[in-house]
């Protein structure tokens, strides 16, 4: 089996040494906050090169979220499709519940490397908070989740588990109290609490060094991914597919498959009530600019003014994207695509009829996009599809959706 | 000598004051400019608004809610400050706020309509050294002071580069957090103020935190300028389109305890 060395011409080499990807990425923050950032690039690069960091995060993957998570092959959808057959990488599976737990583990690590003894993250559908509180369950650290008042409302369970767990909720009741809010507000604990505070970011955005060690931690899932591929079919897949709201499990899967020319990949972004309505698709209705600490891929008015994203995800529900999004969209390596609420849905209770899972809203958008392509491949080819996330948080809004009352 | 020296070359502190633009409403801001101007201040500090704005506290993010929820948009804050200008051609103004609505048009687009509206300085939250190449080249180019923050964490091997490429007066943020809040110990301020203008060949003006003319005339005695913002941006919050009378009475108490500070009248 041939590795996928990267070579000069790689798409593997971003970002460059300043965080940038292409124009995207970067360091946009204010000046308190630099010195830190320039600290924990600094110290991610000593742990990179850490053989007993590697070896910490791979244990308490194995151990504690149960990787690595199966690669299964869904007979009953790709009958149903009548096309490629559908494979799914099942990190619904995991510990928590989705692929935020990957990520939650590194960061944690590397927090307590750096000395910082209290976290703090943002969260809109709650599982990034829920997957922080875990993992300052497990090492004794203090935490405080900053949520949306609006979205502590909609994820009362989630509000309840990360209490659970032991941490602080903070409801954010500026701007609209959503993920953007959220974030902002996060932003502004963190200016006033940074000589002890580390704050684990949960998608593959923000300031450099962010983008790239969210998406180190994630590549997990595209490197268990590609090997269990080879192993049990002797070849690559034809197509990826993948959610999209900052693009963390997406990048995850995608980056260790960039430099395999065969693949195709597809990124799916949430359109909501429709692209000419509201939705939170930022690059297909988006254009870039600078919001939370990167240049990328922006909802935006003329004015630069942030515009509210709209999804029935709440995980999809943000007005930007990962700057590696932006910049593969831009040089083409990556295909993205959207799909409606409504197509989401219908493509949630397919996956449950046709295989048994009851998949998060977040891959019901993935699923959705694999409805649409399956069909038109050859049953030869092989479309893999990230399960990013189970549905039990989901069922209260589905049920509202369809008309059942609990 | 530009507006901005002038300023800071009065044989006395000066007295910074900051409003968000369009705050309550486009059309009421110039009645708040002039009341700061006739209240003693020296530099006036025009918030542009955002729907995001991360490094301010509680006070001035309502302030750009206020002003968004108004309509307010950039053409409309570059008005203001070109009416400004004509009515007051000596007293230098400064643009504040977020990367997003200075360079979304490009920041070439952005230093010029600064010149055409007579603007003499910008503050840009969230464009730090680092990522100068965004909107330092252009301001410069154009002859626009690029006015960058330091702030308590900006140690001594990172001072060079945050000075390097700006001019116009240095912003030292008293306090590690965000607008609006506590202030700093007075003992860290004198502190920090004392290293910075060892390296700093351009005035030092300290804010953050600062509300009363006390807390002013403290700072005063130390820095080249005292910064105030929140508790103007309070008032307007409370009085609305009939801001501008408390609006001059706050700034006259900073104003004369800041500019009298090193005579030892407070």
């Amino acid at each position: 089996m041939a590795m996928n060395a990267q070579t000069p011409n790689s798409f593997r080499n971003q970002p460059d040494e300043r965080g940038h990807f292409g124009q995207f990425g970067g360091r946009y923050v204010a000046e308190t906050l630099m010195p830190l950032i320039l600290d924990l690039e600094t110290e991610y690069r000593k742990a990179k090169a850490d053989p007993a960091f590697q070896a910490e995060f791979d244990d308490l993957l194995e151990h504690y979220v149960g990787r690595p998570s199966p690669l299964y092959f869904a007979p009953r959808l790709t009958e149903e499709l009548g096309g490629a057959q559908v494979w799914f990488k099942r990190d619904e599976l995991n510990h928590t519940g989705a692929h935020k737990i990957n990520n939650c583990i590194g960061q944690i690590l590397l927090a307590i490397r750096m000395g910082k003894t209290r976290i703090i993250a943002e969260t809109g559908a709650g599982q990034h908070g829920v997957a922080t509180a875990t993992v300052c369950a497990r090492f004794g650290l203090p935490c405080v989740i900053f949520m949306g008042a609006t979205d502590v409302e909609r994820q009362k369970p989630n509000v309840f588990r990360m209490k659970l767990l032991g941490a602080e909720v903070v409801p954010v009741t500026a701007g609209a109290g959503t993920l953007k809010d959220a974030m902002n507000e996060a932003l502004r604990d963190w200016v006033a609490n940074v000589h002890n505070t580390f704050y684990i970011i949960g998608t593959a955005a923000g300031p450099h060094p962010y983008p790239e060690l969210v998406r180190d931690f994630q590549s997990v899932i595209g490197k268990e991914a590609r090997a269990q591929m080879l192993a049990r079919t002797g070849r690559l897949p034809d197509l990826l597919v993948a959610a999209i709201g900052g693009g963390s499990n997406a990048i995850g899967l995608f980056h260790p498959f960039l430099d395999d020319a065969s693949v195709r990949m597809l990124g799916v972004e949430a359109a909501g009530h429709g692209l000419d309505r509201e939705h939170a698709a930022s690059l297909a209705g988006g254009r870039p600019g600078i919001l939370h600490g990167n240049k990328t891929y922006l909802l935006q008015d003329e004015d630069g003014q942030i515009i509210e994203g709209h999804s029935i995800s709440a995980g999809l529900d943000y007005p930007g994207i990962g700057p590696e999004h932006s910049w593969l969209k831009e040089i083409g390596r990556v295909d993205y695509t959207s799909v409606t609420d409504t197509e989401a849905l219908d493509a949630f209770q397919l996956l449950c009829r046709t295989e048994g899972i009851i998949p998060a809203l977040e891959p019901a958008h993935a699923i959705a996009a694999v409805k649409k392509v399956a069909p038109t491949m050859g049953k030869d080819q092989i479309i893999l599809a990230n399960l990013c996330g189970r549905g039990d948080k989901d069922i209260f809004s589905v049920a509202e959706h369809l008309g059942v009352k609990l | 000598m530009s507006r901005l020296s002038s300023a800071f070359s009065k044989g006395r502190p000066a007295l910074v004051t900051f409003v968000t633009g369009g705050d309550p409403t486009p059309d009421a801001t110039a009645a708040i400019l002039d009341a700061l101007v006739e209240g003693g201040a020296d530099v006036i500090e025009l918030g542009m608004p955002f729907t995001d704005p991360m490094a301010d506290g509680p006070a001035i993010q309502l302030a750009n809610l206020r002003s968004l929820g108004a309509g307010t948009k950039t053409a409309d804050i570059l008005a203001i400050a070109t009416a400004f200008r004509a009515r007051h051609p000596e007293v230098p103004l400064v643009l504040m706020g977020y990367a997003n609505p200075m360079t979304i048009r490009g920041s070439n687009w952005f230093a010029a309509e600064c010149v055409k509206a007579g603007v003499d300085g910008v503050i840009c939250v969230d464009i730090p050294p680092e990522e100068d190449a965004e909107l330092g080249p252009a301001l410069r180019a154009a002859g626009i002071s690029l006015i960058r923050l330091a702030t308590p964490t900006t140690d001594h091997a990172r001072l060079p580069a945050v000075l390097e490429g700006s001019s116009g007066f240095l912003y030292y943020v008293s306090v590690a957090g965000i607008t609006g809040m506590q202030q700093a110990a007075q003992a860290s301020i004198d502190e920090a103020v004392a290293r910075i203008k060892q390296s700093a060949t351009i005035p030092v003006a300290v804010g953050f935190g600062v509300r009363t003319p006390e807390q002013a005339a403290a700072i005063a005695r130390v820095a080249d300028g005292v910064v105030v913002g929140s508790a103007l941006v309070d008032l307007v919050a409370k009085h609305g389109t009939n801001a501008a009378g408390p609006v001059k009475e706050l700034t006259a108490a900073l104003a004369n305890a800041v500019h009298s500070a090193r005579k030892g009248a407070l």
